[in-house]
């Protein structure tokens, strides 16, 4: 190990409390807003810390009384879990067999560089046929079209991830199974999949973390409470003539607590994911 | 086992992802082709065939050439910005010092912050009459009055860079520390006992583990920024006076708010060819600088 000079050391410091602060800063104006009152926000020069902690907003968006910004806000929660969950599933239940057979098939593994290729596609080449498609289907507005639209970002990304995971799990322990008699439906159930439990897990969290980020699909296939995900209710309370920041900023917080904590937790794998480049930014 | 049976097995194993895909991506594509060559509106009229003609218009008008600029701009900086701290980051965060292991879990939390609540955060800082950053530059005397950083046209598309540079370089930054970590320590000593600067050990011994992970990175972060839409349609909606309007902003006005499909469609399909062309061009670095390592 190098020996490090005083000023060196005084500079790593500095610089690591300023980076801290370029992080932190914004996260807890964010939430200092949201406890703070609206008198508080809107006072000049500005009260950067509340008289009083006010925490109504936080009870009026998870009240569920009918036709109130909480009933409204609360309907969109639980739509981006419904869609988000529903896309997740699907995404992970057709990935599994694919990314197995293409892990294990090395000549059939170019198709699986064209599944990844689409996605880098921009969504808007996909969007008006899809819109149209909903429409058709009666499918525009409804948690389930917006699940299956999902699937163009979900489906790739899950195969992508998965296959990864399945090739750190030595074929060897497949084929002596085989050779004791055992079907493949068998060693898959028995074997593979329990060995690829975590894989799975993880790539079913980062599924779901993507599902609730989205939001250019949301946007243009859902339009009232049935489907609106939380997303675009943000969105709509950002640029409607909403006069309380502090409820904006709440609703910021609802909707970033559950993507914070899982990242958090889950820090580890996040990083490996990240650096296997395997990650939307 | 022959080898054409695991084969077939494999295929079919992929027919539920096969299907998936081809129902919600295969299919839209080809659908977008047909509609670019139609006058087709989103409700209502099937259209007719038209040739080359949204085409032409498309890239022909202003408005094309404008969004072409301003989406480079935005890419070009802010995922230059975003690189520079990323690695910056990423070898102050390779130190050794107190409070490390808390620094780099905070770093999570710029990228789990989901980019609407990003853009929302942002566009309440900067915000005319409340907003953070004007009470603080006032109040430490840097401006002598309110501006409206997002309703100016010279400081809309810059504030919204701010706002995307800080949500990603924390994700370049960890994919560069995680790098760095491979860097084998007897490697950095040995430079250090034959009296490497640290501008030479960084360019020299550092840089060849950085450059791949960082380079795939470059990668992602610029097709993601090509197809920026999120963060600038929370934020100004493609205003003030047309400043911000990026590509994704432009095919969704065209194709959704006048409800133009055809040349709407047209227009998807120029970006989509030339996010394509970037991923191509990429590509190619990503082998070139994989052979040479």
């Amino acid at each position: 190990m190098e020996r490090q000079s005083a000023v060196f050391t005084v500079f790593v410091y500095a610089a690591a409390l300023l980076l801290a602060a370029v992080i932190l800063a914004p996260i807890l104006w964010l939430f200092v807003m949201s406890i703070s009152s609206a008198a508080d926000l809107s006072t000049k020069p500005l009260n950067w810390w509340p008289e009083e902690i006010d925490l109504s907003r936080y009870r009026l968006l998870l009240s569920t009384i009918e036709n109130s910004a909480g009933a409204a806000f609360t309907a969109s929660l639980f739509n981006s879990l419904k869609v988000a969950g529903m896309a997740t599933l699907a995404a992970i239940a057709v990935a599994i067999p694919a990314a197995w057979a293409v892990s294990r098939t090395s000549n059939v593994s170019w198709s699986l560089y064209a599944v990844i290729a689409t996605y880098m596609l921009p969504p808007v080449a996909l969007a008006v046929p899809l819109y149209m498609g909903l429409a058709y289907l009666g499918l525009l507005n409804s948690v389930f079209g917006l699940a299956l639209v999902y699937l163009t970002i979900l489906a790739p990304f899950t195969t992508w991830l998965l296959k990864s995971g399945f090739d750190s799990i030595p074929k060897e322990i497949e084929s002596a199974a085989m050779i004791d008699g055992a079907r493949l439906d068998q060693i898959l159930r028995l074997i593979t999949l329990p060995l690829a439990a975590p894989v799975m897990a993880t790539s079913a969290l980062f599924a779901f973390l993507l599902a609730w980020d989205e939001f250019f699909y949301a946007l243009l296939f859902t339009s009232d409470l049935r489907a609106k995900t939380l997303t675009v209710a943000i969105s709509d309370l950002a640029g409607g003539r909403v006069s309380d920041y502090g409820l904006i900023a709440t609703a910021g917080v609802l909707a970033a607590l559950p993507p914070v904590l899982i990242g958090l937790v889950m820090q580890r794998a996040l990083i490996s994911g990240l650096t296997s480049g395997g990650v939307k930014g | 086992m022959s080898g054409t049976w695991i084969t077939t097995r494999a295929w079919l194993l992929m027919l539920p992802l096969l299907a998936v895909m081809i129902a919600v991506i295969g299919w839209p594509l080809v659908d977008t082709v047909r509609l670019s060559f139609t006058d087709a509106r989103l409700v209502g009229t099937e259209g007719t065939f038209v040739g080359f003609d949204n085409y032409a218009k498309m890239l022909g008008g202003s408005n094309f050439q404008r969004a072409f600029i301003t989406t480079t701009w935005f890419a070009v900086v802010s995922v230059t910005a975003e690189m520079v701290l990323g690695v910056l980051a990423a070898l102050l965060l390779n130190q050794q010092f107190r409070g490390r292991t808390a620094l780099r879990a905070l770093m999570i939390l710029p990228w789990a912050l989901p980019t609407v609540v990003n853009a929302t955060l942002w566009r309440l800082i900067y915000n005319p009459e409340y907003g953070a950053l004007n009470a603080a530059l006032l109040q430490l005397g840097l401006i002598d009055s309110y501006r409206s950083w997002l309703g100016e046209p010279g400081s809309a598309l810059a504030a919204l860079i701010v706002a995307d540079c800080w949500k990603n370089f924390p994700l370049v930054a960890l994919i560069a520390l995680a790098a760095l970590q491979a860097v084998p320590r007897d490697i950095t000593a040995a430079s250090l006992v034959d009296g490497a600067g640290p501008f030479n050990r960084f360019r020299y011994v550092i840089m060849p583990y950085l450059a791949g992970p960082l380079l795939v990175a470059l990668v992602l972060r610029t097709i993601e920024a090509f197809k920026v839409f999120d963060i600038i349609w929370v934020m100004t909606r493609g205003g003030p006076a047309n400043s911000t309007r990026t590509l994704s902003i432009l095919v969704y006005q065209e194709a959704f708010s006048f409800q133009r499909a055809g040349s709407g469609a047209s227009l998807a399909l120029i970006v989509t060819l030339l996010v394509t062309v970037l991923a191509v061009a990429y590509a190619a670095m990503v082998r070139k600088a994989a052979g040479a390592s």
